[in-house]
């Protein structure tokens, strides 16, 4: 179920560009897009491959920059941003997931886990508390000392989830976070996300499967060459604008 | 990221390539056991040879001439006397005395040294004699000596150096315990019944043999029965002593009491205004060589001209300052190749990581944060392979020691330890070990935290 949804803008994308250059050919992933998410809101940006989300998602994380425009985020800008405060943004402001879980094959959740706090320098007496607490969130929490390899895809998306929300981030970034997933395991993991959402953090997912979207998200978004094609409630609690 | 997480972090990424941290760990380690190796060599043979100078007693030694015969020396000699100095003073027993007071100072000892004629039964050889004081037992030369040193400072014994030993006797060892004769020329005063003359001036003094402010002395030939105690392989004081420059030895108690003529007697015999009697030159020992200096200074200020073998040491130490730079540049190219395997293995580690520090950065990672991981691994392995081949070259040490000495007991040669591993060059190995190591991390740390999250997190 969505979350309560409180006033004011939380992300606001304002003629957002991301254009590379392929050569003589440049490349418009994101052309223009003017988009405010509010805070407590659950968008799910929607859109054919190549329709831009994934680059979209990327720079509300901080992990690239636009060519052009600028995304707020709580207050700042982050084309704004040195590098150094902007891994502070990645840290504490945002938590990722991808569609591909990204966990690292090596370490056991519990470490997997913990390498956020470990990156936010979080006393290592209440680190282990932690991570056993967000993993228990997803309900992972027997299998601290299992490696990525031993658990099936849904199980590694939960733990990923868990990873992601261990430093208590505002945001929830997820791109495509059902993917990798057959149908009912990837249901289970927009239903975890909803939860989170209900618990007030902002969530941005990017899909194409628009069902689930229409499922759990208050907002849809849809995107095509780079450009926002519509934008719209999805729901009646749930307010969203796109800017004009 | 804090330093224990880094730490941790990068023990665990080390732990997961094991063979391939390893091999390069291995790399590094013999890169620096051979730097340890050829320093520990250089410094060894450094100390051999100090050890061995320290024996001789020559650096403990201000050798004192008169400045008169100083200008009779060499062109060295006499820029060193400034020239308004005039005659100087004499070297005679009110001088020794003198320097007998100073602080530090042991024992003065006059060079008593003659040429003579050694009779063995039948045979004779004219060879050099010296007095040998009482001290020059420590001297490294008498260490496993065929025979013994003097039995007391009066004893009319005597010690032959090898070469002239094997002149008198084809088997040297042979000789212990025989006698021989030395035939000498002995310093008598004018009054002496041997020549019947008295000249005797009104002036006190003398050496205890009746002679006083003389115009002249009479030479009259003596004998002198020594019984030969001990055979020498090298001079004493390394020959470079006065005592050292003799063939035959015999106590310098006994040897001043012989009265031979010395040439400083004949010397002072054409001055225009003859003196006392005078040395030659006298050998000043002080307890110490870091006393030297001081003693030298004073005894200048005397009148005299002093010397001592403390420059030879400071040229010795510059030659092996110069031999362990070489070594040390030697050492060092296995160092140099080693690193370039720490930058092998830091550059797969990233191809090998890309998605993994892509992770790292989109979990927060800041560029630091991945550069520092990297040159944590780097460090550590420099770390681990600096102790792994301070070890190794502390081992190779022992070994090549070992058959070092193997060889020189071939030889006949007494043991010799031509190794030393001080702890500086134990902490010095280890800190350029890690050094080294940092600046082949540093193109790899610094790719790594240039890598783009966006497309790290897409490569497979």
């Amino acid at each position: 179920m969505p979350g309560e949804v409180r006033n004011g803008t939380t992300i606001r994308a304002v003629h957002v560009r991301r254009h590379y250059q392929m050569g003589a050919e440049v490349v418009r992933a994101v052309d223009g897009v003017s988009l405010d998410v509010r805070r407590g809101e659950f968008l799910a940006l929607l859109g054919s491959s190549g329709s831009g989300k994934s680059t979209l998602m990327n720079l509300f994380a901080g992990l690239d920059r636009p060519t052009g425009g600028a995304i707020v985020v709580e207050g700042r800008d982050l084309a704004q941003l040195n590098a150094e405060d902007l891994a502070r943004y990645r840290r504490h402001t945002v938590g990722m997931v991808f569609q591909s879980f990204n966990l690292v094959a090596s370490m056991t959740l519990l470490e997997n886990v913990e390498l956020p706090l470990r990156l936010a320098e979080t006393p290592r007496e209440g680190r282990e508390a932690a991570v056993r607490a967000a993993l228990e969130r997803v309900g992972l929490g027997a299998r601290l000392k299992h490696r990525p390899s031993e658990m099936s895809g849904g199980e590694q998306q939960r733990a990923a989830l868990a990873r992601a929300l261990v430093n208590r981030p505002s945001i929830l970034l997820a791109d495509e976070p059902t993917g990798n997933l057959d149908s009912r395991t990837g249901e289970e993991i927009l239903r975890l996300i909803s939860e989170i959402n209900a618990q007030g953090t902002t969530v941005v997912i990017v899909t194409h499967e628009r069902p689930l979207a229409e499922r759990f998200a208050n907002r849809i978004t849809v995107l095509g060459d780079g450009r926002v094609i519509s934008d719209g409630r999805n729901g009646p609690a749930h307010p969203g604008s796109a800017a004009p | 990221m804090k330093t224990h997480d880094l730490i941790e972090l990068a023990s665990r990424n080390l732990r997961e390539s094991a063979l391939r941290n390893a091999l390069t760990t291995l790399g590094i380690a013999v890169g620096v056991a051979s730097l340890v190796a050829m320093l520990s060599l250089g410094v060894g043979l450094q100390d051999l040879a100090s050890r061995r100078l320290a024996q001789s007693g020559l650096f403990e030694s201000v050798i004192v001439y008169s400045r008169r015969e100083a200008r009779e020396f060499s062109r060295t000699e006499r820029r060193a006397v400034p020239a308004d100095v005039g005659e100087g003073r004499a070297l005679d027993e009110a001088a020794r005395q003198q320097m007998a007071k100073l602080p530090n100072v042991l024992e003065v000892n006059p060079d008593v040294r003659f040429p003579t004629e050694v009779r063995f039964g039948e045979r004779s050889f004219f060879t050099m004699v010296a007095g040998l004081p009482d001290s020059a037992r420590s001297s490294d030369a008498f260490d496993g000596m065929q025979g013994r040193f003097f039995s007391s400072v009066a004893a009319d014994e005597a010690i032959l150096q090898i070469e002239f030993a094997k002149d008198v006797n084809p088997l040297p060892a042979t000789l212990i315990g025989q006698e021989v004769v030395l035939r000498y020329a002995e310093r008598q005063p004018l009054d002496s019944p041997a020549v019947g003359r008295r000249a005797r001036a009104p002036a006190a003094g003398g050496d205890g043999n009746g002679e006083a402010a003389f115009p002249g002395f009479s030479v009259v030939r003596r004998e002198k029965s020594l019984r030969i105690v001990g055979i020498i392989e090298t001079q004493p004081f390394g020959g470079i002593s006065n005592f050292g420059r003799g063939r035959l030895f015999l106590p310098l108690e006994v040897a001043e009491a012989l009265h031979t003529v010395q040439v400083s007697n004949v010397r002072d015999l054409m001055r225009a205004t003859p003196t006392l009697k005078t040395y030659t030159a006298l050998t000043v020992r002080m307890a110490s060589p870091a006393q030297v200096p001081a003693a030298q200074q004073a005894i200048k200020k005397m009148g005299f001209s002093a010397f001592s073998l403390l420059d030879a040491t400071r040229n010795l130490r510059r030659f092996f300052a110069v031999l362990d730079v070489f070594l040390g540049i030697f050492g060092s190219l296995a160092l140099g190749v080693a690193s370039l395997g720490i930058v092998n293995t830091l550059v797969m580690a990233i191809l090998e990581r890309r998605r993994e520090i892509g992770i790292l950065k989109a979990l927060g990672a800041s560029d630091r944060d991945v550069k520092l991981l990297f040159f944590a691994e780097a460090g550590a392995m420099g770390l681990a392979g600096g102790v792994l081949g301070v070890v190794l070259g502390w081992g190779m040490g022992r070994l090549i020691n070992f058959g070092t000495n193997v060889y020189l007991r071939q030889q006949d040669l007494p043991p010799e330890n031509i190794w030393s591993v001080p702890w500086w060059l134990v902490a010095g190995a280890l800190a350029f070990s890690i050094l080294v190591s940092l600046a082949s991390g540093m193109y790899p740390a610094s790719r790594a935290a240039k890598l783009d999250p966006v497309q790290a997190l897409r490569y497979e």
